[in-house]
């Protein structure tokens, strides 16, 4: 079979998984709520000019015939116009990006960084103290809302120790923005060595990223004991302890990296909860990223970036999973060579 | 004459704790495995083997741990020696080889580097130099192909060869010690029967004493010089090869000896009477009291001590040694 | 280890030794059986809100706004000067409604759709699977966010978008069960006594499904209850004068920056609160109903 036929499989899942998605998109942005043209037009107007809008917009063509229309406006990036910016929404989508990139990627970092030893330690030291402790912080945290813990880390580090910065954007007031090179700020920072950027970046990343991870660490961890707890009594670590190999080696080398290949299926779970979060997380801080944008829009009634967000995130979604299943098969050699 | 103990095992003690109490599992165990000898450790399942070679590593988990006894190797205790020391001893000096050889290799590291990664780490030899000395190791532990092979996965092995390419890592160092726990479990008949003349011929090749784990007592014929007899976490013989199956001394070794199928004469295969006694919180005296023949009430109360009944075969049983079992 | 010693309650064991058994379990998991009561006294403070608020959660009181925790305002006041407590009292009208509809329509629904591809298989099945793969594509809290922006801003459509995207769990979990059940010997034999269909389903289906259904759904409980409050903090689903944990931390959000903490504090640690309540009644649950299925995820 190999690697090619687990692709051709796992391809095959997607693509109609992505043709629902649009479906489900385009029924939330044209079917359901109040007449489009309507909306377009503005409450003040007779009937008379709602039709011709309506014709205008195709509006009165059969359901399939406007279902085509979408998804090729889609495949060309033609996303709508947004009410409120009055530019397309892709143009606003392409700016925000990289806010979101940055900020979601922090999270992972954080997320990985404390969940993974946070689970290893659990799982080598079952029913200690340390275990206890991981226990705890996993069910707090999975019940704590995001937005809230955001505002506890504002309320203990911005208001009442002063070191976190005010939750206004990507930077600090009065510093220009490195050059765009990747568009991640302290990517582009460190990469022309501008340090003061940097410190800036990292400064107001600090919290939010914090917030965010910390709303994933825990399935992450939990998931880690698991695994570990199960590889930890492997015949293979057990001939590793045999052969002299060093504990450190043993733990963080041979058993980790067997306890991963689970974990990096939940990553995909994992990029979803992170997403749903970014967009609250982005509005607590206002982190200038496309969750704030669609979440300004919604405010304003301003339909057209809030379904391209939802759109946009879907397929990310669906493509991020696909990535990981690729990435498993490719680092399982039981899949890679079977 | 007798020459000098690897590793020397006295009154060596195992307990797990569990819901229900402390099971024994290793109870006073005492053996020496001796320069360049093929020592057969035999008994039913259950009986501790295992175990005992776990404690030899000092690789006992929780919830078991060591409670009584030395392991003197090289005149050291390991169960008293630390942690980090013990380290260097794992793998270096005393190798085991496992009776899982398709679980026993981590399935994400190619088998190659599995065993270069021994060199590098014991040996301290470099990346390369180990490579090459790896693909060595499994050409003389007679993997076809060794190059190719080395770049493979243990899923893409067959047992035996797993259990070679645990022999090509237990002997990357020249152990001075290999524990070998039932190797040929799981093997079909002729791959075992080659597993077992590898072992041989290496360790006989190397130097390296072998300390062999089985429950069957063909393997220990045609495998050994000398062997212990395990009962429920006692050891109740220790006898040269030829000794121990020409006059096997103790009610049970005689029970084992008269299991084995024979092809050479008639005789009525008998299996071993009862089951291996609860381990959990055993009676004070012989644990194979309850299956015995001979039981009198001195075996309830007392424990036996090894007593000789032979040039270097001794044996714990009071019906021995009060001549009541000579006869039979 | 110990889970050997542990088998389900065997159906013909005399009551007495039956109900020592419960009381073990349950001595076991006093968190649990903690959770529980907090639970059940939420809803009490729900359904009771009218007399047991101190306040009206909507009077104003000029003369006491904004006042940190008092012996009159317990948790202090907002900028109107009203109660936070009777606030918070009533507010849990909403969240609980929600969080026990939502999983009450997606239980329907999902079990109904569930079976019916169950029951079907072929074609039927291959349809319905591929919608519920099209719907788990969406991270649970967008696919919320959109239909609530879709449908309009009322407590009922955000119960409808929660229980959709509740659904597919349900539903997956009646489908296996069901397509499990058909392959075990007495399905057949009912079937060739000539039960009906439904009775087959009803009779041999529910006790099998039942377990896992009501641990999914107590932890699910929780689930909405955070898909709910985050989505009236971002702003979608409550009106203003209606007021629910999220729309009142997100109001409290604002007095940060001037130091009014409780502001934001209280509404949020509602939340957490019941949250943590729902998990640990469905972490206790699945001890309870099947030790089998613990350390399951």
């Amino acid at each position: 079979m190999g690697f090619f036929g687990y692709f051709l499989r796992r391809l095959s899942l997607v693509i109609p998984t992505l043709l629902g998605v649009t479906i489900i998109t385009f029924t939330l942005t044209y079917v359901l709520p109040g007449n489009p043209a309507v909306v377009k037009a503005g409450p003040l107007v007779s009937p008379e000019v709602v039709k011709e809008l309506e014709k205008e917009m195709g509006l009165d063509q059969p359901a399939w015939v406007q279902y085509w229309r979408y998804i090729s406006g889609v495949l060309r990036g033609d996303l709508g116009q947004s009410s409120s910016t009055g530019r397309p929404v892709l143009e606003d989508f392409r700016q925000r990006l990289p806010a979101t990139l940055e900020l979601t990627l922090a999270s992972l970092l954080i997320a990985l960084l404390i969940g993974i030893p946070l689970g290893v330690q659990s799982a080598v030291h079952r029913d200690t103290a340390i275990d206890h402790i991981g226990r705890i912080v996993g069910v707090a945290g999975v019940a704590m809302p995001t937005f809230w813990t955001g505002l506890l880390g504002l309320y203990a580090f911005f208001y009442l120790l002063g070191v976190a910065p005010p939750p206004l954007g990507r930077l600090g007031s009065g510093i220009a923005p490195p050059t765009a090179i990747t568009g991640l700020y302290v990517v582009d920072s460190l990469l022309t060595g501008n340090w003061k950027a940097l410190g800036s970046a990292l400064h107001q990343l600090m919290l939010p990223a914090i917030t965010l991870g910390l709303s994933v660490m825990a399935p992450i961890a939990r998931m880690v004991r698991s695994t570990m707890l199960e590889i930890l009594e492997s015949d293979y670590i057990k001939s590793a302890w045999a052969a002299g190999i060093p504990r450190r080696r043993v733990i963080y080398g041979d058993a980790l990296m067997n306890a991963l290949i689970p974990v990096i299926t939940i990553l995909g779970i994992v990029f979803g909860f992170l997403m749903a979060g970014n967009a609250v997380v982005e509005s607590v801080f206002a982190w200038p990223g496309i969750g704030n944008y669609a979440i300004t829009s919604l405010m304003t009634k301003d339909s057209g970036p809030i379904q391209s967000f939802v759109l946009f995130v879907a397929v990310l979604y669906v493509v991020v999973n696909f990535a990981i299943d690729m990435i498993y098969g490719l680092i399982d050699p039981r899949i890679r060579l079977d | 004459m007798n020459a000098a103990s690897v590793v020397d095992v006295r009154g060596l003690s195992v307990r797990f704790a569990s819901d229900r109490g402390e099971i024994e599992a290793v109870d006073a165990a005492s053996f020496d495995v001796r320069e360049g000898e093929i020592l057969g450790l035999v008994g039913e399942s259950g009986s501790g083997k295992t175990v005992t070679a776990t404690a030899i590593l000092r690789l006992i988990r929780k919830p078991g741990r060591q409670t009584g006894g030395s392991i003197l190797f090289d005149g050291r205790d390991l169960a008293r020696i630390p942690e980090d020391e013990l380290q260097q001893i794992r793998g270096a000096k005393i190798a085991m080889i496992s009776q899982t050889p398709r679980t026993s290799l981590n399935p994400l590291i190619t088998v190659g580097r599995q065993v270069a990664r021994l060199f590098q780490l014991h040996a301290g030899l470099s990346a390369a130099d180990s490579r090459k000395r790896a693909l060595e190791m499994l050409t003389l532990v007679g993997i076809p192909e060794p190059e190719r092979r080395a770049r493979q996965y243990a899923h893409q092995f067959s047992g035996g060869m797993c259990q070679r390419v645990m022999i090509a890592m237990a002997l990357t160092t020249s152990p001075r010690l290999l524990i070998a726990d039932e190797p040929t479990t799981g093997l079909d008949v002729s791959t075992a029967a080659r597993i077992l003349d590898l072992l041989r011929d290496l360790g006989a090749r190397t130097g390296a004493s072998i300390l062999l784990i089985t429950h069957d007592l063909g393997v220990v014929a045609t495998t050994c010089q000398r062997v212990a007899v395990m009962h429920a976490g006692q050891v109740v013989e220790i006898a040269p090869v030829r000794s121990l199956f020409r006059q096997p001394a103790h009610p049970y070794t005689r029970a084992l000896v008269r299991s084995i199928p024979r092809i050479d004469r008639e005789i009525v295969m008998e299996p071993v009477p009862g089951s291996v006694p609860s381990l959990l919180n055993p009676p004070a005296g012989c644990r194979y009291a309850g299956r015995c023949p001979w039981v009198e009430d001195r075996c309830r109360r007392e424990k036996p001590a090894m007593t000789p009944v032979a040039p270097e075969h001794f044996v714990a049983c009071f019906a021995v040694e009060d001549g009541r079992a000579a006869a039979v | 280890m110990a889970d050997i010693t542990e088998t389900p309650i065997p159906l013909l064991r005399p009551a007495t030794s039956t109900m020592r058994l419960v009381w073990l379990r349950i001595r076991r998991n006093w968190l649990s059986a903690i959770a529980l009561a907090i639970i059940v006294a939420m809803i009490l403070v729900a359904l009771g809100a009218d007399w047991i608020a101190p306040y009206e959660p909507d009077a104003t009181d000029p003369d006491a706004a904004l006042q940190s925790m008092s012996w009159h305002h317990w948790l202090g006041t907002d900028i109107y000067g009203r109660d936070l407590l009777s606030r918070i009292i009533h507010a849990a009208r909403v969240d609980l409604t929600v969080a026990f509809g939502a999983t009450a329509v997606a239980l329907a629904i999902g079990s109904a759709i569930g079976a019916i591809a169950g029951h079907y298989r072929g074609l039927v099945d291959l349809v319905i699977m591929r919608c519920v793969d099209s719907v788990m594509a969406f991270p649970a809290f967008i696919l919320a966010m959109a239909i609530t922006a879709a449908l309009g801003n009322s407590v009922g459509n955000v119960l409808l978008a929660i229980a959709i995207t509740q659904i597919p769990t349900y539903l997956r979990l009646i489908r296996g069960e069901i397509f499990r059940i058909r392959e075990m010997e007495y399905a057949d034999a009912a079937r060739v006594v000539g039960n009906p269909a439904w009775r087959i389903m009803f009779i041999h289906l529910l006790p099998n499904c039942l377990p896992p259904i009501i641990v999914q759904a107590t932890l699910a409980m929780g689930y909405a209850l955070l898909t709910m409050s985050a989505l009236s903090f971002i702003g979608l689903g409550i009106q203003p004068p209606q007021s629910e944990w999220g729309s009142m931390t997100a109001e409290g959000a604002q007095y940060i920056v001037t130091g009014e903490w409780w502001l934001f504090l209280f509404p949020g640690l509602a939340i957490v609160i019941m949250v943590l309540a729902f998990n640990l009644v469905g972490d206790g649950l699945r001890d309870f109903l099947d030790p089998r299925m613990r350390g399951v995820r």
